[in-house]
């Protein structure tokens, strides 16, 4: 479904990314990308929702050549991967409801679905009660919990999530870890970027870790190694 | 694709109704910048009538001596008329200058208890004379000057005493358009930047937002088109306040203008160009607005 071929990705010749990364990620697997801040993960996942292109190297998804992907295709492309980010990345000016339904409207859904799914959504993430609320009118673990919402409302192939327990508290990271393992089992590939210790451990998926953007480990079962 | 539409004239509703203070901000800008559009449109019209009321004014004025036969005086009048640059020649006969004299003066007791001391008509019979433009005086003026048989009837030419008046009002009157043009384009120019960055800045505001709208697959146009319609909407509000402050302007100042000017009515040249002003004013303000978002978003949607 994914695979990265010789990627290299450098924004300057000192300051190199991603060098000579290959790896392969079947369809429904759950994927955690390890390894310190400024190892690699959030490259990694920008290079997959095509917010960058490689240096060198390609990336294919469900056979498609990202580096070579034309900026009018970028919506449809996006429109197939849920993303959901350290900073939650909501929108400011609408509710956590519109927050949601927007991912919604911009696939084209009808307004009938749009109510019907954003509703059994929110009340997946057990959100249902703030609907009507603004981002800033949430706490950390809620925001998060409405931008996982809006990653996997219109069903997406793959939910790519850049350390999204980065900003929270141990309480709050099991309750958007136990949301993802609940995403992976309706069927949906997961690939999780975090440098949480306890999280690495306690789920026992395959681990690629970085280390300086050169892949260190690719375990089965990994551990939390560094 | 209606259903798309309905979404983005919704999304750039809500953003204009939540985006308060800064739709004030631009649509403060825009209304001056239409009020500026629009003031031009009027004042060129009110300048061009001004000009031309001025070039009206201006003649020469040829007394004759009060013992001039009235004959000699129509043969003059015949001939200046065949000179090219003369538009029109009136002749004032010494009866004609008084009654017109008495009626203008009618309200001064003192100019008419003067009148009535000095006894009979001590005014001069005398020749309006009009050229078409402003420098065919000199040429009219030397005419006068050059014809011998002539020289001897006439008492003065009013043209030496005016000639400077009436050269200010030319030399003024062509400045003045001259000046005018540049300015309007300035001015134009001026308030066609600050709305562009108006709007440029509101839109840096939006640049996170635009960059996660881009991130969940939205499309360029539907990311782009709330700005339009926010900017469409903006302009129509700005078009109506402006037209909502020109009609009380125009209200207010013809009665105090038609004071100072009888001609134009402001009011009567308000309401006969209405239609014009109004798609003016709508044209500038929509025009502004679409425009101004197109290009300050069209940068930050290349993610």
């Amino acid at each position: 479904m994914i695979s990265f071929q010789k990627v290299t990705k450098t924004y300057s010749p000192q300051a190199i990314a991603l060098e000579n990364i290959s790896f392969e990620i079947k369809p429904k697997e759950f994927v955690l990308i390890a390894g310190k801040s400024g190892a690699g993960k959030t490259t990694l996942l920008k290079l997959l929702l095509v917010e960058e292109k490689p240096t060198q190297g390609r990336i294919f998804f469900n056979g498609e050549d990202l580096s070579k992907v034309k900026t009018q295709r970028l919506p449809e492309l996006r429109q197939k991967i849920g993303a959901v980010f350290q900073d939650y990345k909501l929108l400011p000016s609408k509710t956590a409801y519109e927050n949601v339904a927007y991912v919604m409207e911009v696939i084209g859904a009808t307004e009938e679905e749009i109510a019907r799914d954003v509703d059994e959504v929110l009340e997946i993430v057990e959100l249902k009660d703030k609907a009507d609320n603004f981002p800033t009118q949430l706490s950390g673990g809620e925001r998060q919990r409405v931008a996982i919402a809006r990653a996997l409302i219109h069903r997406p192939e793959v939910i790519l999530a850049d350390e999204p327990t980065g900003n929270l508290d141990p309480y709050h990271t099991l309750d958007i870890i136990r949301l993802l393992l609940k995403i992976h089992e309706f069927g949906t590939t997961v690939i999780l970027a975090t440098h949480d210790k306890e999280t690495i451990n306690s789920l026992e998926k395959r681990v690629i870790t970085l280390e300086n953007g050169k892949i260190v480990r690719d375990e089965r079962k990994g551990r939390f190694i560094f | 694709m209606f259903t798309n539409f309905k979404r983005i004239f919704k999304f750039g509703w809500a953003s204009f109704s939540r985006d308060g203070s800064l739709v004030a901000a631009n649509i403060f800008i825009m209304v001056m910048t239409i009020l500026l559009v629009s003031s031009l449109f009027l004042f060129k019209d009110i300048s061009r009538f001004l000009i031309s009321s001025f070039q009206e004014k201006a003649d020469i004025s040829v007394y004759f001596k009060s013992d001039t036969p009235e004959l000699d005086i129509l043969n003059l009048k015949e001939e200046i008329s065949k000179i090219p640059e003369a538009k029109s020649v009136e002749y004032v006969s010494k009866e004609e200058a008084l009654q017109e004299f008495t009626e203008r003066h009618k309200d001064d007791p003192v100019l008419m208890e003067s009148l009535e001391e000095v006894g009979g008509n001590p005014l001069l019979a005398s020749l309006n004379i009009k050229a078409f433009e402003a420098d065919q005086y000199q040429a009219i003026s030397n005419f006068l000057d050059e014809s011998p048989s002539y020289k001897n009837l006439i008492e003065k030419v009013d043209y030496y005493q005016r000639k400077s008046i009436i050269e200010n009002i030319f030399s003024i009157t062509s400045a003045f358009n001259k000046v005018g043009i540049g300015l309007s384009l300035i001015l134009v120019m001026v308030a066609i930047l600050v709305v562009f960055n108006t709007i440029r800045l509101a839109i840096i505001n939006y640049r996170e937002e635009i960059k996660i709208q881009r991130l969940v697959g939205a499309s360029s146009w539907f990311i782009r088109g709330p700005f339009l319609v926010q900017g469409t909407i903006s302009g129509i509000f700005s078009a109506l306040i402006c037209l909502l402050i020109f009609t009380l302007i125009c209200w207010f100042f013809s009665p105090k203008l038609e004071i100072l000017l009888t001609e134009p009515n402001l009011w009567s040249y308000f309401t006969a160009s209405f239609w014009i002003i109004v798609l003016i004013q709508f044209a500038t303000g929509i025009g502004l607005g679409v425009i101004s978002s197109a290009i300050a978003s069209r940068k930050y949607l290349k993610i």
